[in-house]
């Protein structure tokens, strides 16, 4: 049924067992940001080294939605050169406009997020943390205010 | 009329009602279409639709300014459209009835052609932590042009408003009292009149948000003693964009003009021009037509039924609906006395994300809104981050109750909470 296109079970884990959701509190750079229309929030941690985007964790609160996908990212840039990750950020928002034909190798789990494109409220849930990530990289620092979706 | 007598009281007949409504025979997702979403919009019934489609097929002309049959046919459409607005609220003078688009519209009108002809630095502004952004918004875009100030009443942890709590707010800096008749997320209704009596002893008018109060209840704007009540068609079976703004007419003469344009002026000159008396001084370029005419079948239909009909029903479903969402685990904000409140619950379900349950409640056609609800102030004092909002209207039943409550459990068992 189509609940369970949107809610893959790899979705739901991340959900119930988010991954590197902690504080970092000696993580070179953050950002935080909301989504207004949900009161969904989230706040970015990177350690960053040499270019090396080392670790990345998260902390906030949502729906499951943009918290599995927090959980996913985290998992998907950690170890990546930073242009690594903005490439990863650029192609993940590229399948959430529905123009990137998401390759497995490359996405790995993210391609379970897939199904949200066709649920276009939704969309800005799943790319909230990422959106975070990338001000956190371009050293925006602790925002007010929200996304611009 | 689909209404049957019982004991007195006018019962409606609920299945008869949902036979009027085109709408509610579709399907969503292969099952059959729940719609608990009315405080958000209500469906149209026939005779709204059949009136626009006979508008259009027979009498669609500018208003007032031609002088052929047609033109003078809609011209007479729509004002009787105001007659009938008028008498659906009390109003003794269809002339203190404005046209516009509903509830935003028209509290921006006030804000403007009042507010800002009327407010001075220092000035009070009060409004509740209930008010939608409709009644926030607009005031504190005059407080910034006029150095008026805003202050936020607050209301009760059970959702209630404390009037001797507004009263102690009140002095003669109070110039503008800004509340809404009935909450849309907490169904609250405040003392409306005692508080237009303490607001006017210190000398402050009284601008009522009746977007949610005038779909669902009687409402007697003389009795009630207000200055400015809005009235959201849309929300009362009415088409998109119809309704529009009950002024106190002395109020409606002081004021200033809102939009300039054709139609609202006497004579026009290089340097300033001369305003139509109210209403028309308000109603500039070419109107909602059809949407008025709709609104007004759309209140002979209210009128059919009966509003103490109405109300007495969705105090019912209200009063079924509370115990039936707690019964399962739910926490509904607000008032629980179904006589203190209107058929809006707000509720959060075992630490579902209203987005994620509002999804799962989707698939098994139960319409309803998660979110905020344009209560930001408001979901704040609640603590949370949005509610799920199921909210009944003339064409629901207990079935539609029961389906909601079958579906959380799906949802509940879907997320694992």
């Amino acid at each position: 049924m189509a609940l369970d296109e949107l809610y893959k079970e790899v979705i739901l884990d991340h959900y119930k067992n988010p991954r590197n959701k902690r504080e970092m509190p000696d993580a070179e750079l953050s950002c935080s940001k909301n989504n207004p229309l949900c009161g969904d929030e989230i706040t970015v941690f990177v350690h960053e080294d040499d270019g090396k985007v080392l670790d990345v964790s998260f902390v906030g609160q949502g729906c499951s939605i943009s918290q599995s996908s927090a959980s996913m990212m985290t998992e998907s840039v950690a170890g990546k050169t930073r242009e690594e990750a903005e490439a990863q950020i650029g192609s993940f928002r590229g399948m959430m406009a529905g123009e990137v034909e998401p390759d497995e190798d490359a996405f790995g789990e993210l391609v379970a997020l897939k199904g949200v494109v066709k649920y276009p409220v939704r969309v800005k849930c799943a790319v909230l943390g990422w959106d975070t990530l990338q001000a956190a990289l371009a050293g925006e620092g602790a925002a007010e205010g929200s996304s611009p979706h | 009329m689909a209404v049957t007598e019982e004991r007195g009281a006018a019962t409606l007949d609920v299945e008869r009602i949902k036979a009027d409504f085109p709408i509610l025979e579709r399907t969503s997702h292969g099952k059959r279409m729940v719609y608990l979403d009315s405080a958000n919009t209500s469906q149209k019934p026939r005779k709204v639709i059949d009136t626009i489609t006979e508008y259009y097929e027979r009498h669609n002309a500018n208003l007032y300014r031609a002088v052929y049959e047609l033109a003078e046919e809609a011209t007479a459409m729509f004002e009787a459209a105001r007659t009938r607005l008028a008498g659906f609220i009390g109003a003794p003078d269809p002339s203190s009835i404005i046209f516009n688009r509903g509830t935003t519209e028209s509290i921006n009108l006030v804000a403007n052609a009042w507010g800002r002809k009327f407010l001075r630095e220092g000035d009070e502004i009060l409004f509740t932590e209930m008010e939608h952004h409709s009644n926030i918004v607009p005031w504190q875009l005059v407080a910034g042009a006029t150095g008026a100030v805003v202050r936020l009443v607050p209301i009760e942890d059970d959702g209630n408003l404390d009037a001797t709590k507004v009263e102690a707010l009140m002095s003669e800096r109070t110039k503008v009292l800004a509340i809404t008749g009935q909450s849309n997320v907490l169904g609250t209704m405040p003392s409306i009149k005692r508080l237009a009596g303490s607001a006017h002893a210190v000398g402050a008018v009284v601008v009522v948000d009746g977007a949610q109060l005038v779909p669902h209840n009687p409402v007697d704007v003389a009795a009630l003693d207000v200055d400015f009540l809005t009235i959201s068609g849309h929300k009362m079976l009415g088409p998109t964009a119809s309704g529009g703004l009950y002024g106190r007419l002395e109020l409606l003469e002081a004021m200033d003009p809102f939009l300039g344009g054709g139609e609202m002026v006497m004579e026009v000159f290089p340097d300033h021009a001369t305003y139509k008396a109210p209403p028309h001084k308000f109603e500039a370029g070419t109107m909602n037509i059809a949407e008025e005419i709709g609104l007004a079948a759309a209140i002979e239909y209210l009128e059919g039924l009966g509003m103490e009909s109405v109300r007495q029903h969705e105090r019912e479903l209200t009063a079924y609906g509370i115990e039936a969402l707690e019964s399962v685990g739910a926490t509904v904000f607000g008032p629980k006395d179904p006589e203190l409140r209107g058929g809006a619950l707000s509720f959060w379900y075992k630490d579902i994300h209203p987005h994620d349950l509002a999804q799962v409640l989707d698939q098994e056609g139960v319409c309803v809104r998660p979110g905020h609800h344009c209560a930001q102030i408001l979901m704040r004092r609640l603590g949370v981050p949005a509610t799920t909002r199921a909210s009944f209207y003339v064409y629901n039943t207990r079935e539609d109750v029961d389906a909601l409550v079958a579906a959380l459990e799906k949802a509940g068992t879907f997320f694992g909470a």
